[in-house]
């Protein structure tokens, strides 16, 4: 087989991916990791090693900075990483791959899913509109090749946003404004999670940091925002809000949305391993032990797609996961495995002592969730109206895949990726039932798109097909 | 367990022919509760082409020939009227579909089993045996390794989602009710009528249709019939939109209305399994090149494994039972192309009460006990 | 309009971008090129025609397709610059080209 053979394979180079590579390593096993970018760090620490300018590293930060020691280790540690590289198939045996130069399987006793966090999708009038992207591609802008642009308002709730707030103020970037959605309602719901959140002060007292220097600059900050749309002929316009005192909207070129981030789930599913839905942080998961097992005997998962918890729980649980695989393949005894995994999961705790706290302060309103205007895409790929779906749903259309098929939504190239959780969501709001019970799309391969002579095996320097 | 519904006719399944049973009985003035599973079934209609499909049909069987050409008849006032009524276009179009042979062997077995066909059936269905370079001409996209193809202009095709979105709104429409997540998972005769057990309790009817595909296997003996179907798993893959190319159906890709490219045409007995596997795959996308080769740089987006409905002979199967008079049975494949007889002369035939012999005697599973006499 | 913080300073190329030439950095992220460059819209939907832009930057929303070197709906955002790359609109569905015409 072109790809070889290992005892491990791993989808994903970002905190968990990486991390996971370089402790499968040192327990001896054979490693081969794969990601789409050409260079390893995930999205959170998105070109970490080709970082040119010290501005940029100061502006970016030190939590950026510590994936830089995990970035070389993980260069040190002898796994076959694949960059460039799209896993289209996964499967109890191995994965399937393609590259711009190659393509093949590669077998392996164990599969690793490190695949991350995505931005929860932001279903609201004028969303597709151009000039509108997410507050995380402004700042993979920034990280990859110190893209800005002036006068951008910002939209949403959440750290990411108030990080990339704070980083283009440090760049000296002009803001328009933040139209913070963060409800109001929030702020008393997350009182009881605060005393945990203390015992690990330290993301508290960033958060405070950043949250004054944004005050402090002479950005217009508007509050307790309920309703947000966008308008404009062709591309953005203007951002138009209400809040308690009524409605307002200002001109702008661009906009950063953001409301927290969920599993990227479409890898788990593909699998079909259990999934839950998760209440806390309104979002599926993979149903995993704290060792990130999965219902599957030959599947793990490891960092933010098995639950959010930030990049140092993503490390951590990548760490766990392949102290686990490595058990399970019988390459380390019970008592390393007990003394080793032990010290990892406390750490782990520790570092998610913040997270209820977050996930309850800017939990996102329902209506940013579900839309209850008829007009909003929710389907960005096959232009479906959430008219479209009450409809289905109100001549009692099952659940998810029923919707697909009657609606087209979930069937264009994202495969579901920006619909899924709106769509479960408005299901469950119109029919009174849970998400955990309206189900979610069935994900099927190829997890990414790729082209026919792909998968019928064919490389760029094949002929015809006999 | 308490009873929770009831009515004149209860049909068992929420697909392609249970719908189509439903809107044909409630267009027809009945009280009709169609009865269906939850949002993950094994759900043929999702998983189809949408061909409306004759040529080749009915080798074994003359009236499964003249069926099948009958409804492919029908297809265009049915479509029509469903549209009308519900307001969702079907993409129902009847351009002639070409059987695509990579081997001229291939195509003369073709050619002789479709003249075969054609001789003992009584409705016509005109065909053409096309070489390579006749075939190019109208398919110029063909590739180098095709050796020709048939063609017949009575094969439509249409959007099976459609289809069975407007026949599950039109039995609404038309006073008809739809209870999706409930399956039925026991069947009695009760009294005059059947008492159907499902998860949220009772439901009595008066007469029953069993319309669950392969879910008819274990249904059907509780009410003294049978439904000899078997899984019979076809890998499918569907490309992203691409601007059109194929106007035609094919008998394993094809192009639709809203662009994506279908194409798939395996067969394997894989049990209840309905996942994808690598060599199928693989194997389907090279078939696909060698017949089109421009979709080698098309991009699939999903591929899926579904099972057909498939009885021993390809026959569909229709029966009432005889211990429990108001209960019937309906096990097929084509559910598109037998959309038209579904909700018109089964529903005839249910409502007068009997299946009569002209019609049904050569769909009634006896015919598998003389085979095998 | 996107722009440079400030200048990187890495070797440029010129690339084809819809019929005209662009500047770019070899091996920069290539939407934040097209961006910068002012490419706009992306491409319009093959549904309604509507325009649009990249939006996560991630590779999850395919929205920031385009023909690159002749292969359709190639996602920009997972791609960097290389030397003479060709880059084209797409309007709609795109037309996919026979076998081998476009390979790389």
């Amino acid at each position: 087989m072109n790809g070889g053979s290992v005892d491990l394979a791993v989808i994903g180079v970002g905190p968990a991916g990486m991390s996971a590579a370089i402790t499968a390593r040192k327990h001896g096993l054979s490693v081969a990791i794969f990601d789409e970018q050409n260079s390893p760090g995930g999205q959170i620490y998105r070109n970490i090693t080709g970082l040119g300018s010290d501005r940029l590293a100061s502006i970016l930060g030190e939590d950026y900075l510590a994936g830089r020691p995990l970035a070389d280790a993980f260069a040190d540690s002898g796994a076959i990483y694949r960059a460039g590289t799209t896993v289209w198939r996964i499967g109890e045996g191995g994965v399937s791959w393609i590259s711009a130069a190659d393509s093949g399987e590669t077998a392996a006793l164990h599969v690793l899913v490190a695949t991350g966090a995505m931005e929860r999708p932001f279903p609201v009038k004028g969303w597709t509109l151009p000039g509108v992207m997410t507050a995380g591609a402004a700042q993979i802008l920034l990280k990859t090749d110190q893209t800005v642009v002036d006068d951008a308002v910002f939209v949403g709730c959440g750290p990411l946003l108030y990080l990339l707030a704070y980083q283009y103020l440090q760049a000296g970037v002009r803001i328009r404004a933040l139209i913070d959605t963060t409800d109001k309602s929030s702020h008393i719901a997350a009182l009881p999670s605060l005393p945990a959140a203390l015992l690990k002060p330290s993301y508290l007292r960033k958060g405070m940091k950043m949250l004054s220097a944004i005050r402090r600059s002479e950005t217009p900050i508007h509050r307790g925002v309920t309703e947000v749309d966008f308008s404009g002929t062709d591309r953005l316009q203007a951002v138009r809000w209400r809040d308690r005192v009524g409605e307002h909207s200002i001109e702008c070129d661009h906009a950063f949305v953001h409301h927290g981030v969920i599993p990227n789930v479409n890898v788990t599913m593909a699998t079909r391993c259990t999934h839950r839905w998760d209440e806390a942080q309104t979002c599926w998961r993979p149903e995993t032990d704290a060792f990130g097992r999965t219902s599957l005997d030959w599947l793990t998962v490891a960092g933010d797609g098995g639950g959010i918890g930030g990049a140092k729980s993503a490390a951590l649980s990548g760490e766990i996961a392949a102290l686990g695989i490595a058990y399970d393949l019988g390459r380390i005894d019970r008592s390393a495995f007990d003394r080793a995994s032990g010290r990892l999961l406390s750490k782990r705790r520790r570092d998610l002592a913040v997270r209820p706290f977050l996930d309850r302060l800017y939990r996102p309103a329902p209506r940013f969730r579900a839309p209850v205007d008829d007009e909003v895409v929710v389907c960005r790929c096959e232009e479906v109206r959430r008219e479209q779906l009450a409809k289905a749903v109100q001549e009692g259309c099952p659940g998810p895949n029923q919707l697909k098929s009657f609606t087209r939504a979930g069937m264009g190239p994202c495969q579901g990726r920006m619909c899924g959780h709106t769509v479960v969501e408005t299901i469950a709001q119109l029919s009174g039932r849970s998400p955990q019970d309206v189900g979610y799309y069935r994900i099927r391969m190829p997890i990414k798109p790729v082209t026919v002579g792909e998968i019928a095996g064919l490389t760029a320097s094949q002929g015809e097909p006999s | 367990m308490p009873a929770v519904a009831s009515s004149d006719y209860v049909v068992i399944g929420g697909g392609i022919v249970g719908a189509a049973v439903s809107y044909g009985l409630a267009r027809a003035g009945e009280k009709v509760l169609l009865l269906d599973e939850g949002d993950i079934a094994f759900r043929a209609a999702r998983g189809n082409f949408g061909n409306v499909w004759v040529q080749g049909k009915g080798g074994t069987s003359p009236a499964y020939a003249d069926l099948t050409r009958r409804a492919a008849n029908d297809w265009a006032d049915f479509a029509r009227e469903l549209e009308e009524r519900t307001g969702q276009d079907l993409h129902f179009r009847r351009p002639g579909a070409f059987y695509i042979c990579f081997s001229s062997e291939e195509l003369q077995r073709r050619a002789e089993t479709m003249a075969r066909i054609d001789k003992s059936a009584t409705v016509a269905s005109p065909f053409e045996v096309l070489d390579r370079p006749e075939l190019a001409k109208r398919l110029p996209e063909i590739g180098q390794d095709v050796a020709g193809a048939t063609f017949c202009p009575s094969d439509g095709t249409a959007n099976p989602l459609h289809l069975l979105r407007a026949l599950i709104s039109g039995t609404i429409l038309l006073g008809g009710r739809y209870l999706p997540r409930q399956a039925a998972l026991g069947l009695r005769a009760d009294g005059q009528g059947v008492a159907i057990d499902t998860q949220a309790g009772i439901v009595n009817a008066g007469k029953v249709v069993l319309a669950a595909g392969l879910g008819n296997e274990k249904l059907a003996p509780q009410l003294g019939m049978s439904a000899p179907v078997r899984p019979v798993r076809g890998q499918i893959m569907v490309t992203e939109k691409i601007r059109p190319f194929l106007h035609f159906g094919t008998n394993f890709i094809r192009q639709t209305l809203e662009g994506g490219c279908l194409f798939g045409e395996s067969s394997e007995d894989a049990g209840m399994d309905d996942a994808t596997t690598l060599p199928v795959l693989k194997e389907t996308a090279r078939r696909a090149i060698t017949a089109f080769p421009l979709l080698r740089n098309a991009r699939v987006v999903r591929a899926w494994g579904a099972l057909r409905i498939m009885t021993r002979d390809g026959v569909p199967v229709y029966q009432q039972s005889r211990s429990c008079p108001g209960a019937f049975v309906l096990s097929v494949h084509s559910g598109v192309t037998l959309a038209p007889f579904h909700c018109g002369a089964i529903v005839e035939a249910l409502r007068a009460g009997v299946l009569d012999a002209g019609t049904f005697e050569p769909f009634s599973p006896e015919r598998f006990h003389v085979q095998a006499a | 309009m996107f722009r440079l913080l400030e200048a990187t300073g890495r070797p440029m190329t010129a690339i084809k971008v819809d019929g005209r030439t662009v500047q770019a950095e070899i091996g920069a992220n290539l939407a934040s090129v097209l961006l910068r460059a002012g490419f706009q819209p992306f491409r319009t939907t093959p549904v309604s025609g509507e325009p649009r832009m990249p939006y996560c930057m991630m590779g999850v929303c395919f929205e920031c397709l385009a023909t690159i070197d002749g292969i359709t709906n190639c996602q920009t955002c997972l791609e960097t610059v290389r030397e003479g790359m060709v880059i084209e609109r797409q309007l709609g569905a795109s037309p996919i080209k026979p076998a081998g015409e476009g390979a790389p």
